[in-house]
């Protein structure tokens, strides 16, 4: 078993939280989910301050703003045993660009390294690291899991949330005809080719509609932000939240898009 | 001559694309090859350990290009051929031209090769008087219609049966018009009728070649239909066309070669027809052309060599990039605007013909990452499309439109107390504007994002505050 594990007991393993900017904006509730499933783990969570792991500059070419964020990230964590990320794309940012950003200059590229080394995916962390075999949640309903591609292509991240939704009470998992294929959000290309990118989000909403599934789970805000909005759009009741959500046992507030009823 | 690029108007091309209800009725069949290849990949328990193998022989050769290449001519005239290099389309074009005229051809036939595109030689043929024809039935319904391939296996995949039926009742005119064509194998038997006579009728029989083998001299080229067997075998001569990158070191790499190419393509083990040609017919030979030429073109890629995108010149044009790409699969291979489509084809067209006319395809992807999954010689599609990219905004080719909000993006995000102020700022007040449908169905400035989905809006303060207020910390 890996150290932080074997330790867990005695010494809580101190947990950075990035917690990405999407999320930190958009929904935090998958945040104090994650910190939720990190604690029922024996982690003790921090959260340093944080912005952007810098993958959107990193995509568009601007490899200078790129690498200044990662330095910042990097930094921030530093006092951190691991950092972990309720996101497949940023994880992936983290985890296999910050070193390839550095080739070539050796000192800041070992320090990449060893933050690569000790940055996980949350659901794979909690899994892969920790040995976590079941969550204590419940959630009544049929499930379809979308699998983003950063977390399944760059991390791996496959079998990890299908084995821990599978311990949830109630929950029953339907897979989707073609789970590996691209939602067609890929950051700033949604807005840029928003044409293009309609025509693939809507191809995966035919697949989440044709499926038994009455709410989509995925690892990504991102991924799950256009297909939630798809799906709204196309008129469809299918609801869409991150995986974490459910695993916490947070999932009895609105879904993704959804409003408020006791706060509105 | 050669195609004119129109791979700038990418997002007008995509635009018609998508809106084309024809094309995206035929693409619905491009969604097929991905679970074949599936299958193919899972039979074969090597296969993954065969792709390093493939990429390792690819990688070996192009380190030591110039010493196969020169290999590959001294056996390619010890077998009586003979070797053109031709540094680009314009010269490639004019040594074919010259060798069929000097054999006082006619007429050729064509099997199916991307070089032949890239070079535009059907048109340098046709305006020296010389009848070329395509015998790959997709290459030959395409060349009816003067249209280009749009994949570089499956040429017309971008069109139905129904289409074929009437380009053949169309240019067919001398058979019955009451025919029936309503079967695959009718329009199947009367294309074979058709090319018959010219393949019986060719002075020359061009081809293009999978492989180049060094330890032999021989070409290889797979097909399915046995075209290419025909285009080579009876004409009075066969001209190879193929890009330098093509050679292999030995007859035994391009064996492990072949067995990933037809399982990535078409998901075949292998395809129908796997041809090895080495020179004009021997004394005693049953068959074969009196005259053998290979024609090699640089075109560019000779450029590439020790640069970040050598790594190209590994691809043997299975086509699995495109055929598991959303972006290829949502807009076909003609929105592309080059010869080369999909994945491969948006790292390779602003290498052949610069990042001012090719730059927008390295950035139509979702970086999904589907492609480099399935390249059986592993090529890094996804971050050569982001060193393409980077070469652009290095430029300043990138709208300034992208550069300016990213740049207002990344000045808030390295700088945490501002970043902390404006995220929380945009969080509260798009929460207050949407708290009643908890979503919004336009945006003014999200606009491309609105037009075709709603955006939820933000739960309200930011998670970092929100846990700030919690723990009772400020960090």
């Amino acid at each position: 078993m890996n150290a932080i594990a074997s330790e867990a007991s005695s010494h809580p393993p101190r947990v950075g939280l990035f917690v990405t900017c999407l999320i930190d904006v958009m929904r935090p509730t998958v945040g104090f989910a994650a910190v939720k499933l990190l604690e029922d783990a024996g982690c003790r969570v921090v959260v340093p301050a944080q912005t952007c792991c810098g993958q959107p500059a990193f995509n568009a070419g601007d490899r200078a703003a790129a690498k200044a964020l990662a330095r910042r990230t990097i930094e921030a964590f530093e006092a951190c045993d691991a950092v972990v990320t309720p996101s497949g794309s940023c994880g992936g940012m983290l985890i296999r660009h910050y070193p390839e950003l550095f080739a070539g200059e050796p000192e800041m590229a070992a320090k990449a390294e060893r933050f690569a080394a000790k940055t996980h995916e949350l659901v794979s962390f909690l899994t892969d690291v920790l040995g976590v075999e079941r969550v204590t949640a419940r959630f009544d309903g049929t499930v379809a899991y979308h699998d983003g591609c950063s977390g399944l292509r760059e991390l791996g991240v496959k079998a990890q949330p299908r084995r821990l939704l599978a311990s949830v009470e109630g929950l029953t998992l339907a897979e989707l005809a073609e789970p590996e294929t691209c939602c067609g959000f890929g950051g700033l290309f949604a807005a840029k080719y928003g044409e293009l990118s309609n025509t693939i989000v809507s191809h995966k909403a035919d697949d989440i509609r044709a499926s038994a599934a009455g709410t989509v789970l995925a690892g990504d805000l991102g991924c799950l932000l256009n297909i939630a909005g798809k799906l709204q759009r196309a008129g469809s009741a299918v609801r869409a939240r991150h995986v974490a959500e459910v695993l916490a046992g947070m999932a009895d507030g609105p879904a993704i898009g959804e409003p408020n009823k006791e706060r509105s | 001559m050669t195609v004119v690029p129109t791979s700038a108007r990418f997002q007008e091309n995509a635009h018609e694309a998508l809106n084309d209800a024809r094309l995206q009725g035929a693409m619905v069949f491009a969604r097929n090859f991905a679970g074949r290849r599936a299958l193919a990949a899972a039979r074969l328990p090597e296969f993954d350990r065969l792709r390093d193998s493939a990429s390792a022989i690819k990688d070996h050769t192009l380190a030591h290009l110039d010493l196969y290449l020169e290999a590959y001519e001294r056996k390619v005239v010890e077998s009586g051929g003979c070797v053109h290099y031709a540094e680009d389309a314009e010269a490639a074009r004019r040594i074919v031209v010259d060798l069929c005229r000097s054999l006082g051809a006619k007429s050729v036939t064509k099997g199916k090769s991307m070089i032949s595109e890239e070079i535009g030689l059907n048109a340098a043929i046709e305006a020296a008087g010389i009848e070329a024809v395509e015998t790959d039935l997709g290459e030959y319904i395409i060349q009816l219609r003067h249209e280009t391939p749009s994949h570089i296996i499956a040429p017309a995949i971008h069109l139905t049966k129904r289409d074929f039926e009437h380009d053949f009742r169309a240019r067919h005119t001398n058979l019955p018009p009451e025919r029936d064509l309503s079967k695959p194998e009718q329009l199947l038997a009367e294309a074979r009728a058709v090319l018959r006579e010219k393949f019986l009728a060719a002075d020359v029989g061009i081809t293009g070649a999978n492989f180049l083998i060094a330890e032999t001299g021989g070409s290889v080229i797979v097909t399915n239909e046995g075209n290419g067997d025909l285009t080579q075998t009876l004409p009075r001569a066969h001209i190879v066309i193929a890009s330098i990158e093509k050679i292999v070191p030995t007859l035994e790499d391009a064996a492990q070669l072949l067995r990933v190419l037809a399982r990535s393509a078409t998901g075949q083990d292998a395809s129908v027809y796997t041809t090895f040609s080495t020179g004009p017919r021997r004394p005693g030979d049953p068959d074969g052309p009196s005259a053998y030429h290979v024609v090699i073109l640089d075109n560019g890629r000779s450029a590439m060599l020790g640069g970040e995108f050598q790594d190209m010149l590994r691809c043997i044009r299975c086509g699995a990039c495109m055929n598991h790409c959303p972006v290829y699969q949502a807009v076909g291979g003609h929105a592309y605007g080059w010869v080369y489509p999909g994945p491969m084809g948006a790292v390779l067209t602003p290498s052949l013909i610069g990042v001012a006319e090719g730059g927008q395809l390295p950035n139509a992807s979702t970086f999904c990452g589907r492609c480099e999954e399935v390249c059986p010689v592993r090529i890094p599609l996804p971050k050569m499309m982001r060193h393409w990219r980077e070469r652009e905004f290095e430029r300043a080719l990138s709208p300034a439109a992208a550069r300016y909000g990213l740049g207002l993006w990344a000045f808030f995000a390295a700088r945490p107390a501002l970043y902390r102020v404006a995220a929380g700022l945009v969080a509260r007040s798009l929460r207050l504007l949407g708290r009643r449908k908890g979503r919004f169905a336009s945006l003014p400035f999200a606009g491309g994002w609105t037009r075709y989905r709603d955006l939820a809006a933000p739960e309200g303060s930011t998670f970092q505050s929100r846990w700030r207020a919690k723990s009772g910390a400020v960090k």
